[in-house]
C-alpha cells in the first residue's frame, strides 16, 4: 500500500507578516503587503511598488549567528531560513545537535539566487580583488545556498537539494517532497521556496512590461488579480516552508496535521501550440489539472475551492478558462477561487510555498480570505463562471478538498490536490 | 610591539572564528587555528582578509598556507611590518 503524506508544521515570511499567526490574521483581514518602493522610483522603474516582508534584527539574529551573519548579504537566504526553521519548530522536531536525522530531508526551491551578494562579488572581481571575497562568497550564490543552509541548521541526513521552475517552484517543491516521502525514500521533508527583494530581482520584469505601471501613487490597488482593470503584477519577495511528513512518522509522534497532501502533478507544454517561454500552454495546464485529480483519485465534482496561480496579467481569464475546462465545471458550479497575489503580490519562485500554507490554512481553520481589487471582474471570467465563486469578504466555510496549481516561464505548471485532515 | 602586545590584537580578531571561546581566552604563541580554537578551516582565509586589515599589510598565498597558530601569525605580520 502507498504511504500517506501529511503536513505537520509551516512557517511563512511574506509581505504581509513574518509568522504564521500574523500571516492568517492578513489573510482573513485581506490586509494588503504592497507598499510603495522609493528605491524603485530612484532607479527608474515603471513598477514603483512592491511586496518586500518586513524583518526585524531580532528575528534574523534568532536564526542566524554572529558569525554567519559577517559578510552576509541575501535576502532570500534569509527569508527562506526562517521560514524553514519556523515550519520546523512548529512541526514540534527537534533541531539535531547530535548527528545526521537521516530520515529527514529538504528541497527547498529558489528562482534566482542571492543577486545582491552575486553582485558584490562581480565588483569585487572585476577590480582585481577577487581574494577579497573571502569564504562567504560561495555559500550565498550556489544556486543550493538555500537548502544547505537549511540543512546544516537541522543536521538532515536525507536529499537536501534546492530545485527551480521559476514560478512553479514552490508547489513543485512540495510534490517533489510529497513524492520522496510516499515512496518510502524519507519521512520528514522541508518543503519551500524562497525569493530575493530588490531592484535587480524584480529589474528584469520591469523590463518586460509585465508589472503594473498604473498604480505607484495606489500601492494596495495595485495586485487586482481577475479584474477588468488588471494591468500587470506587482512584484513581491519572501518565503514559504512546509514540513510534509509521512502519516506513521506524524501519529507515532503524536503531531498536529494540518493537512494531507492527496496528489498532483508536474508538467510542462514544451512551449508549442500556445505556450512559449512566457506564456502557458493551455492544453498543458488543463493536463497538469486533470491528471492532478487521477493521481490524487479525486473526483472534479468534490474540489471545495482552488488556490490559483492568477497573477493580474491578461493570462487570468486563461487561467479561469483552463480550471473550467480541467473541471467539467463552470457557473455557479464552479468551486470558490482565491488569488493570494492581490494581497501580497507575486512572488515569484517564493509564490508557490508562500500560496501552499494560505491554502493549508484555508482547509485547517474553514475559510475563503477575500479578493482584493477585482470589484471589476474581468468579463472574460464572468463568462465562465459565476461572481459568487470569487469571494470579496472573508467567507467562514468548511472546505474538504482544495487544488493549487502554479505555473511558470519555461511553460511548466504545477497542480497538487490537499485534503483537510479529521482526526 | 611586545609578543603580548600582538597576542591581545588579534584576539578579537579572532574571536568571531573561534568555537571555543575558552581556548580564545587563553592564547599564546602556541595556539592553533583549527585544533585548539576550532575554527572552520573556510574561514582561515577570512581571518587572513582581517589580519591584513587590522596591520594594514598584505600576506601572499604562501605565507598565508602556513599562517595556522597564533605564533606563526604573529611571525608573518612581524616580518611584513620590519620589510617596509
Amino acid at each position: 500500500m502507498e504511504r500517506r503524506v501529511v503536513i505537520t508544521g509551516m512557517g511563512v515570511v511574506a509581505p504581509t507578516a513574518c509568522s504564521l499567526e500574523g500571516f492568517e490574521q492578513a489573510l482573513r483581514a485581506g490586509r494588503s503587503g504592497i507598499r510603495y518602493q522609493p528605491e524603485l522610483e530612484a532607479l527608474q522603474f515603471s513598477c514603483c511598488i512592491a511586496g518586500k516582508p518586513g524583518l526585524d534584527e531580532g528575528l534574523i539574529a534568532r536564526y542566524f549567528d554572529p558569525l554567519e551573519l559577517r559578510g552576509f548579504n541575501s535576502s532570500g537566504i534569509t527569508y527562506g531560513m526562517i521560514a524553514g526553521m519556523q515550519a520546523w519548530e512548529d512541526a514540534g522536531l527537534p533541531v539535531n545537535l547530535d548527528g545526521p536525522d537521516w530520515d529527514s530531508g529538504t528541497i527547498f526551491g529558489i528562482g534566482s539566487t542571492s543577486v545582491e551578494k552575486f553582485r558584490e562579488a562581480i565588483y569585487k572581481i572585476d577590480e582585481g580583488q577577487v581574494r577579497r571575497l573571502g569564504s562567504n562568497s560561495v555559500p550565498q550564490v550556489m544556486a543550493s545556498g538555500i537548502s544547505a543552509y537549511l540543512g546544516g541548521k537541522l543536521g538532515l541526513g536525507n536529499q537536501v537539494s534546492t530545485n527551480a521552475s521559476a514560478c512553479t517552484t514552490g508547489t513543485e517543491s512540495l510534490l517533489l517532497c510529497y513524492e520522496r516521502i510516499k515512496s518510502g525514500r524519507a519521512e520528514r521533508m522541508l518543503s519551500g521556496s524562497t525569493s530575493d527583494s530588490g531592484p535587480y530581482i524584480w529589474a528584469g520584469f520591469d523590463a518586460m512590461k509585465v508589472c503594473t505601471y498604473r498604480h505607484n501613487d495606489q500601492p494596495e490597488r495595485g495586485s487586482r488579480p481577475m479584474s477588468a482593470t488588471a494591468s500587470g503584477f506587482v512584484p513581491g519577495s519572501g518565503a514559504g516552508a512546509l514540513v510534509l511528513e509521512s502519516m506513521e512518522s506524524a501519529q507515532r509522534r503524536g503531531a498536529r496535521i494540518y493537512a494531507e497532501v492527496c496528489g498532483g502533478n508536474i508538467n510542462s507544454g514544451g512551449q508549442r501550440g500556445e505556450g512559449s517561454m512566457t506564456a502557458p500552454n493551455p492544453e498543458a495546464v488543463q493536463r497538469c489539472i486533470t491528471q492532478a485529480l487521477a493521481d490524487a483519485a479525486i473526483s472534479p465534482g468534490v474540489v471545495d475551492a482552488i488556490n490559483g496561480h492568477l497573477t493580474a496579467t491578461t493570462k487570468d481569464a486563461l487561467e479561469i478558462q483552463n480550471w473550467c475546462i480541467a473541471l467539467g465545471r463552470k457557473g455557479s458550479d464552479f468551486p470558490y477561487i482565491g488569488a493570494l497575489k492581490s494581497h501580497i503580490g507575486h512572488c515569484l519562485s517564493a509564490s508557490g510555498s508562500i500560496e501552499c500554507v494560505a491554502a493549508v490554512l484555508q482547509l485547517q481553520k474553514g475559510f475563503l480570505f477575500p479578493n482584493l481589487n477585482c470589484e471589476d471582474l474581468h468579463p472574460g471570467i464572468t463568462e465562465w463562471i459565476d461572481a459568487s465563486r470569487v469571494p470579496q469578504q472573508l467567507m467562514e466555510k468548511e472546505l474538504n478538498i482544495l487544488a493549487k496549481a502554479s505555473f511558470g516561464f519555461g511553460d511548466v505548471n504545477a497542480c497538487v490536490l490537499l485534503r483537510r485532515y479529521a482526526a | 610591539m611586545e609578543q603580548q602586545a600582538y597576542i591581545e590584537k588579534l584576539k578579537p580578531i579572532l574571536a568571531p572564528y573561534a568555537k571555543d571561546q575558552e581556548a580564545l581566552q587563553h592564547l599564546t604563541r602556541e595556539t592553533s587555528f583549527i585544533r585548539d580554537l576550532k575554527i572552520n578551516s573556510a574561514n582561515l582565509v577570512d581571518v587572513v582578509l582581517d589580519v591584513e586589515e587590522a596591520f594594514d599589510v598584505e600576506i601572499d598565498n604562501e605565507s598565508m598556507e602556513q599562517m595556522l597558530t597564533v605564533g606563526a601569525a604573529i611571525d608573518i605580520v612581524e616580518a611584513k611590518l620590519s620589510s617596509r
